[in-house]
């Protein structure tokens, strides 16, 4: 069964009179467990597909099922519980809450599912041990590096158990060594059996996943799977 | 909601100078209507003190004025008042309680090597439960006494402390006008008038001895005013009819004929007193009232530059499955929490700033729970009205939008 499915999305923009069909009759599946990668250039229609597939916009026409739920119709309270429920994000510049802890910022998709206030702080911890940050918790962002951001941002993405993770450019804003250890972390979730979903434009950052999808101009160029990946 | 509220007090903590600021504004505007509020009731509690101490129920009569070639004098000036108009409305008005016959003159008072001027009232005892004095040491005197022309003296309080200082004034003998008078009473103090004139700087004498041994009017008989008490409060108007009628008769004047004399009604001119005060606490709250809506603009102002400063938060935060209403929640918390705290904070220093102006400038004033309240709740309001537009705005953001605003 596949938990996510996209059958002939459209996305149109309109920039005054002009017409700008961002997504023109997409249409895929991932299933459950998988670890795909977007891959194409600015203007393909991937950072569209992305927002779709977060559930932070809507298609003018098809259909998106994401784990047996259809989104094209919800209110947005509706997709904003979507969002807390289903999808963990992790971004390219980590969009941590500045003024919060490691742990504060992991607990926050807590706060908003109603977990209370205990058992939030222990699923925090848990959360952030996964990516090796257990001796980090009470740091702020400003006083961690990069890649411990982009992990505390991981391990943010993992504290609600989602059944999908969607990576937007995790690696975009990191050195070479560091992406890698990302990248190792991201596998290392896959192999548990967590459904990534990673969106860049980097071929060595997609080298790691099992499937690529190439976006151009707003449809799918080409769609392979990797036989042995790392 | 409790996390809101921690989160909320985060964010204000983690700008303390402009948090403070903000608040400074509530603050004032507090502080201002509570002080404001304290002055007015004071003012008012001031002259609600004064009507139940001098009675609600009293009329004046007074002579009209005296004419000199055709140019009227001032009121009062005229002679045409006499003790027989006195008895006259003792025997014939029912409304009346008591009536007392007056003659005064600024004198002074003399004891050894003491003297003190004051206003000294030849009256009838009555005068006391006209006015509602009190005694405080010695006693009143009494009709036979008034009528007799005793050489007695009843002193007020502020009299009795300047000549005697600590020494006990009855039995001493005081000399007014070089005629020794034997002191019987001290009266109790009443303060000031809410005009500030000292109730208690007065000396009375029996009418009799007034007239005989102090001041030699020019026409016998003659009185400066004469000091009436209506039965009651609502009988003042009645009583009021009853001595214009029976003056008027005594006099024999037709109708549309000028009286000669002048009722004036305490109570009235209180009223007016009172209602002018009232006025103006009115225009004092509603000047402060003012600032305190400036302080809410201020509040709306940061809250829409707070909005717009963490765009990227509230992205953040709706990404991850933040509704609307959780957005909007977390602003108007925000908004409100500087509104209480400044609104705590102006209370306190209203009530400060009340006691200072009390303790330095001697004017009363009255913090009401009332006006706490008031104040309070307005803060309350202030902040929810404010902080509604910036927290309705920041719900509305995109979070696709929010989350790339650099």
């Amino acid at each position: 069964m596949s938990l996510i499915d996209v059958r002939d999305i459209v996305k149109i923009y309109h920039t005054g009179d002009v017409e700008l069909r961002a997504l023109d009759g997409v249409s895929f599946s991932v299933g459950q467990g998988e670890f795909v990668s977007i891959m194409g250039h600015s203007g393909s229609g991937k950072s569209t597909m992305m927002n779709i597939l977060g559930c932070l916009d809507v298609p003018d026409e098809g259909e998106y099922e994401l784990d047996g739920e259809r989104t094209g119709r919800l209110s947005k309270d509706a997709l904003a519980k979507i969002r807390n429920a289903k999808i963990g994000f992790v971004f390219q510049g980590f969009n941590l809450l500045p003024r919060a802890t490691a742990l504060e910022n992991v607990e926050l998709p807590l706060i908003y599912a109603g977990v209370p206030g205990k058992k939030r702080k222990e699923r925090g911890k848990t959360a952030l041990e996964r990516v090796g940050l257990a001796d980090r918790m009470g740091h702020r962002p400003s006083q961690m590096s990069g890649g411990q951001q982009q992990r505390v941002a991981i391990a943010r993405a993992l504290v609600g158990e989602t059944p999908l993770i969607l990576a937007d450019e995790p690696t975009g804003n990191l050195d070479t060594k560091t992406s890698a250890e990302i990248m190792d972390l991201f596998v290392a979730l896959n192999r548990e059996g967590k459904t990534i979903i990673l969106v860049t434009h980097e071929p060595d950052i997609a080298e790691y996943s099992a499937r690529t999808i190439r976006f151009q101009d707003g449809r799918i160029l080409a769609d392979e799977r990797r036989e042995n990946h790392a | 909601m409790l996390e809101t509220l921690r989160t909320a007090i985060r964010s204000l903590l983690s700008n303390k100078i402009r948090s403070a600021l903000t608040m400074l504004g509530i603050i004032i505007g507090v502080a201002a209507v509570i002080t404001m509020v304290a002055i007015g009731a004071g003012a008012s509690r001031n002259i609600q003190q004064f009507i139940s101490g001098v009675g609600s129920n009293i009329l004046i009569i007074m002579p009209g004025a005296a004419s000199v070639g055709g140019v009227r004098q001032q009121a009062g000036s005229g002679a045409t008042l006499t003790t027989e108009d006195a008895s006259a409305l003792e025997r014939e008005a029912y409304a009346l309680k008591g009536v007392a016959p007056e003659i005064y003159s600024r004198t002074q008072l003399v004891y050894g090597n003491m003297n003190w001027s004051t206003l000294v009232t030849g009256s009838t005892s009555a005068i006391f439960d006209i006015r509602e004095w009190k005694i405080a040491d010695g006693r009143f005197y009494i009709d036979d006494e008034a009528r007799g022309g005793a050489k007695i003296v009843v002193l007020g309080a502020t009299v009795a402390k300047n000549l005697f200082g600590t020494e006990d004034p009855i039995g001493k003998i005081v000399r007014i006008r070089n005629v020794p008078m034997e002191v019987v009473g001290v009266l109790a103090a009443k303060g000031q008038t809410p005009w500030g004139q000292d109730q208690d700087d007065t000396a009375f004498v029996p009418f009799a001895t007034a007239q005989r041994s102090l001041f030699r009017r020019g026409i016998a008989n003659s009185v400066q005013r004469i000091t009436v008490a209506a039965v009651n409060g609502d009988s003042v108007p009645e009583a009021e009819r009853e001595i214009n009628a029976i003056l008027r008769q005594r006099r024999r004047l037709n109708e549309g004929e000028a009286s000669d004399f002048d009722v004036r009604n305490m109570a009235e001119m209180l009223d007016a007193a009172a209602q002018s005060t009232k006025v103006m606490s009115l225009l004092l709250g509603a000047v402060a009232s003012v600032s305190l809506l400036v302080g809410g603009i201020g509040i709306m102002n940061i809250m829409l530059v707070s909005v717009t400063e963490r765009t990227r938060e509230i992205g953040i935060r709706m990404a991850i499955g933040a509704r609307t209403s959780d957005i909007r929640t977390q602003f108007l918390m925000e908004a409100l929490l500087l509104s209480i705290a400044g609104g705590i904070i102006g209370i306190v220093l209203g009530m400060s700033a009340s006691r200072l102006i009390t303790g330095f400038l001697g004017w009363p004033t009255v913090v009401s729970t009332g006006s706490i309240v008031l104040a309070f709740g307005f803060s309350v309001f202030v902040g929810i009205f404010f902080g509604f537009y910036p927290a309705w705005k920041a719900s509305l953001l995109n979070p696709i939008e929010a989350l790339r605003y650099e």
